[in-house]
C-alpha cells in the first residue's frame, strides 16, 4: 500500500514515452479514442471513394478491381479499426471510473492490447500499395474468393486479423478481470452501471468469437500456403463451410459493435430526463438474452445458399426472437424519458437519435430475417441500408454520444454546445440522406458491391452519395470541437450534468491522473 | 496487504479460466470441419454423397415395380480445360439394382493435367440413397496431352428411396489439381 500512495503524487511522465510506456487507463483510453477517430476518417475515406464512384453510372474515377479494394478495406477499417477501439476505448476510461476501481485488473497487459493495434492496421492499410492490390474480396472474405482468387497481400490481411483479434481478446480479458475484482466494496453486479453490464457481456462474446475468426483466418492461411483444403472443393473441402464458421464468429461481432453503444445510451438518458432508467433489471436481462440468441442465429446470413426448410425456419423464427429483448430496450428508453424533465444537450440529441435509428436499423433486420423474403433483398443495397442504420447511427451515434458526454469529465472543459449541435444536425441530416434512398436502391434491386449500375438507379445513389459527403465532412466539425474542448473552454463541475448520477460524477473534472486509489463505498 | 494478495490470485485464476476458453473457441472453430461432414452426412444436406460402398447381389432385392429416373451432369470448374461429359445423359433404373454409365474425358491440351472430380446428388433428400460402389472421382485422373478416357460409374438407388423422390441428379464438377498435387509431391519430397 506505501508504494501505492507514493504513486498517487506522480504525475503523467512526459514526452512520447509516457504514452509508449504508459499503463494508466486512462491514457490507454485516450490513445484507443484517438486511434479510433483516425481510423474512423481513413474509413470515411474509402466511403468517399466508393459514393464518388457511384454518384453517376458508367466508370468515372476508379477501376472496378480497385473499387472492390475500397468496399473490403472500408468495411474491415471500420469494423475492427473505428467502431471496435472506440468501444474499448471509453470501456478503459470508464470502466475503472464506474465501479470505483484504481485502474484496469491487467494495466501491462492493457497497453500491450492497444499498441500492437496501429501494427495491424498499418500492415492491413500497406496492402493498398502492394503489387496485386489490398484484399478486394469483401469484408466477409468468403473462400474461395479469398483463397484461390485472392491478390497476394491476402497473407498481410491475415496477419493483421489475427493481431487485431489478439488486441481484442486481451482487451477482453482485461475488461471481464476488472469487472469481477475490482468493484468498489458495496458495488454489487445488479447495482453496476449499464454500461459496466453491457460491456461485460460484450467482453464475454469477444472472447468466446474471436477465436473461431482467429481459426478461420488460420484455415485460409493453410489453404493458400500450405496445401489443404478446408474450403476448396477440388480437394474435398466446402466453401459454404466457411461461410458457417465466418458468421459464426460474424454474427455475435455484430453485437459486439452495438451492446456497448445500449450501454451508453443507457446512461445518457436518464441523466437528462433526470430520471432513474426505467426497467435496469429487465434491461440487463434483455442484453444478456441478446448475447445468447446472437449464438443460434448465424445462418441467416446464408438463406440462399440451399438450406434445407427445417435450417431455414429454425434460423428465421430464432432471429425474430432478437427482436424480443431489443424491443424491451426501445420501450425502457422511450418509458425513461416519458414524463421526465428532458433538456436537448448535444449527448442527449445523439442518444434519442440512436433510439429512432437504430430502431429502424432493427425493423429492416426483421424484414431481412424472413427467409422467403430474402431471397429478393439478399446481396442488395437493401442489406447495406439496413447494416449501416444499425452501425452508423447506432453504433456511430452512440460513442459520438458517449465522447460529448463524457469530455467535461476526461478535460475539465465544456465543449461549445451549439457547435455540438450543428454537428448533430449535419449528421443527422447526411446520414438520412445518405443511407435511406438505398433502401429503395435495394429493394428495386441494385445489388452490393457493384463500381456501375443501370441507368434507373441513379437519382437515387446521386442523392445518397451528396448525403455522404454531408455526413463525411461534418466529422472534421467533430474533430475540432474536440480539439477546441481539449485546448480550454468554460470549466466543467465535478458533477457535469445536473442529473448525471454514478461514480465518475464524484470525482473532480478533469479526472485526476490516478482515481479511487482507496476504494469507494457504494451504498 | 493480504486482501490485495487475495485479489491478485483471483484476478490470476479468472485470466487463467478465460485463456482456457479462449483456447478451447479456437479448438472448436476447427471442430467446425469435421462436425460440419458430419452433420451433412447424417441429414443428406448439401448433396454430400457418401463413399465406396460394396453391392451384395441379390437379385430378390431389385424392385422392379419402381422406376427411377438418374440424370447425369458434368462442369468444369474455372480454368479446366478438359472436354467433360457423360456418355448417357440419363438412365432409368430399378431401385436395389447395379447400373453402370461412362463419363468421357479428353485432355486437350498440350500439357499433363491432373483432375478430381466431385459429385454432388440433388434433391439433398435423395442424396443418401444413391450409393456408387465404383466411381472415378474416388481417384485423381492424371491425362497426358492429348489424351481421352472413359471413366465408369456403378451406383445402385437404395430401395429406402423415399417415395416421393422419382428423379435424382448426380452431377460431376471437375476440378484442375495438378497444381495443389505438385505442391503435396513437393511437400512430401522435402
Amino acid at each position: 500500500m506505501a508504494t501505492g500512495h507514493a504513486e498517487h503524487h506522480h504525475g503523467p511522465a512526459t514526452g512520447f514515452t509516457r504514452w509508449l510506456y504508459t499503463t494508466n487507463h486512462k491514457d490507454i483510453g485516450s490513445m484507443y479514442l484517438w486511434f479510433s477517430f483516425a481510423m474512423f476518417l481513413l474509413g470515411g475515406v474509402f466511403a468517399l471513394v466508393i459514393r464518388a464512384e457511384l454518384f453517376q453510372p458508367g466508370l468515372q474515377f476508379v477501376d472496378p478491381n480497385f473499387f472492390n479494394q475500397m468496399t473490403t478495406m472500408h468495411g474491415l477499417v471500420m469494423v475492427f479499426g473505428a467502431v471496435m477501439p472506440a468501444f474499448v476505448g471509453l470501456a478503459n476510461w470508464m470502466i475503472p471510473m464506474m465501479i470505483g476501481a484504481p485502474d484496469m485488473a491487467l494495466p501491462r497487459m492493457n497497453n500491450w492490447s492497444f499498441w500492437i493495434l496501429p501494427f495491424a492496421f498499418t500492415m492491413l492499410a500497406s496492402t493498398l500499395f502492394m503489387e496485386g492490390g489490398a484484399p478486394n474480396f469483401g469484408w466477409t472474405f468468403y473462400a474461395p474468393l479469398s483463397t484461390t482468387y485472392a491478390p497476394a497481400s491476402v497473407t498481410f490481411f491475415i496477419f493483421a486479423v489475427h493481431i487485431m483479434g489478439a488486441s481484442s481478446i486481451m482487451g477482453s480479458i482485461n475488461i471481464i478481470a476488472t469487472i469481477q475484482n475490482l468493484r468498489a466494496p458495496g458495488m454489487t453486479y445488479m447495482k453496476m452501471p449499464l454500461f459496466v453490464w453491457t460491456w461485460l457481456i460484450t467482453a464475454y462474446l469477444l472472447i468466446a468469437v474471436m477465436p473461431v475468426l482467429a481459426g478461420v483466418v488460420t484455415m485460409m492461411l493453410f489453404d493458400i500456403h500450405f496445401g489443404t483444403s478446408f474450403f476448396s472443393a477440388a480437394g474435398g473441402g466446402d466453401p459454404v463451410l466457411f461461410q458457417h464458421v465466418f458468421w459464426f464468429f460474424g454474427h455475435p461481432e455484430v453485437y459486439i459493435m452495438i451492446l456497448p453503444a445500449f450501454g451508453v445510451v443507457s446512461e445518457i438518458i436518464p441523466t437528462f430526463s433526470r430520471k432513474k432508467l426505467f426497467g435496469y433489471d429487465s434491461m440487463v436481462y434483455a442484453t444478456s438474452s441478446i448475447a445468447f440468441l446472437s449464438f443460434i442465429v448465424w445462418a441467416h446470413h446464408m438463406f440462399t445458399t440451399g438450406m434445407p426448410l427445417a435450417g431455414e425456419l429454425f434460423f428465421m423464427y430464432a432471429t425474430m426472437l432478437i427482436a424480443v429483448p431489443t424491443g424491451v430496450k426501445v420501450f425502457n428508453w422511450i418509458t425513461t424519458m416519458f414524463r421526465g424533465s428532458i433538456s436537448f444537450e448535444t449527448p442527449m440529441l445523439f442518444a434519442i437519435a440512436f433510439v429512432v435509428l437504430f430502431t429502424c436499423g432493427g425493423f429492416t433486420g426483421l424484414m431481412l430475417a424472413i427467409a422467403p423474403a430474402d431471397f429478393q433483398y439478399h446481396d442488395t443495397y437493401f442489406v447495406v441500408a439496413h447494416f449501416h442504420y444499425v452501425l452508423v447511427p447506432g453504433a456511430v451515434f452512440s460513442i459520438m454520444a458517449a465522447a460529448y458526454y463524457w469530455l467535461p469529465k476526461w478535460t475539465g472543459n465544456m465543449y461549445d454546445e451549439t457547435l455540438g449541435k450543428v454537428h448533430f444536425w449535419l449528421s443527422f441530416v447526411g446520414i438520412n440522406v445518405l443511407f435511406f434512398p438505398q433502401h429503395f436502391l435495394g429493394l428495386s434491386g441494385m445489388p452490393r458491391r457493384i463500381p456501375d449500375y443501370a441507368l434507373q438507379f441513379a437519382d437515387f445513389n446521386m442523392i445518397s452519395s451528396v448525403g455522404a459527403f454531408l455526413f463525411g465532412f461534418s466529422q472534421l466539425l467533430f474533430m475540432f470541437i474536440v480539439l477546441k474542448t481539449v485546448m480550454g473552454g468554460k470549466k466543467a463541475t465535478a458533477q457535469v450534468w445536473e442529473g448525471a448520477e454514478g461514480l465518475e460524477w464524484t470525482l473532480p473534472s478533469p479526472a485526476p491522473y490516478h482515481t479511487f486509489s482507496t476504494p469507494p463505498t457504494v451504498k | 496487504m493480504a486482501a490485495a494478495g487475495n485479489q491478485n490470485l483471483s484476478v490470476g485464476r479468472l485470466v487463467g479460466k478465460l485463456l482456457l476458453t479462449v483456447a478451447a473457441m479456437f479448438g472448436f472453430g476447427f471442430a467446425m470441419v469435421p462436425l460440419y461432414d458430419v452433420f451433412c452426412e447424417w441429414t443428406g444436406l448439401n448433396g454430400k454423397t457418401g463413399g465406396q460402398v460394396v453391392y451384395e447381389a441379390d437379385t430378390a432385392d431389385i424392385d422392379l415395380a419402381r422406376a427411377v429416373t438418374v440424370q447425369f451432369s458434368a462442369t468444369n470448374n474455372a480454368g479446366m480445360a478438359w472436354e467433360f461429359r457423360p456418355l448417357q445423359n440419363q438412365v432409368v433404373v430399378h431401385p436395389g439394382e447395379l447400373n453402370e454409365v461412362k463419363f468421357y474425358a479428353r485432355n486437350p491440351t498440350a500439357a499433363r493435367v491432373i483432375g478430381q472430380a466431385v459429385p454432388s446428388v440433388s434433391p439433398s433428400a435423395g442424396a443418401d440413397f444413391l450409393h456408387k460402389t465404383e466411381c472415378f472421382c474416388f481417384n485423381q485422373q492424371v491425362l497426358e496431352a492429348g489424351e481421352s478416357i472413359e471413366m465408369p460409374v456403378r451406383f445402385f438407388v437404395d430401395k429406402a428411396l423415399p417415395d416421393d423422390v422419382h428423379k435424382l441428379t448426380l452431377s460431376y464438377t471437375l476440378f484442375d489439381v495438378t497444381q495443389n498435387f505438385a505442391e503435396t509431391a513437393q511437400g512430401i519430397a522435402n
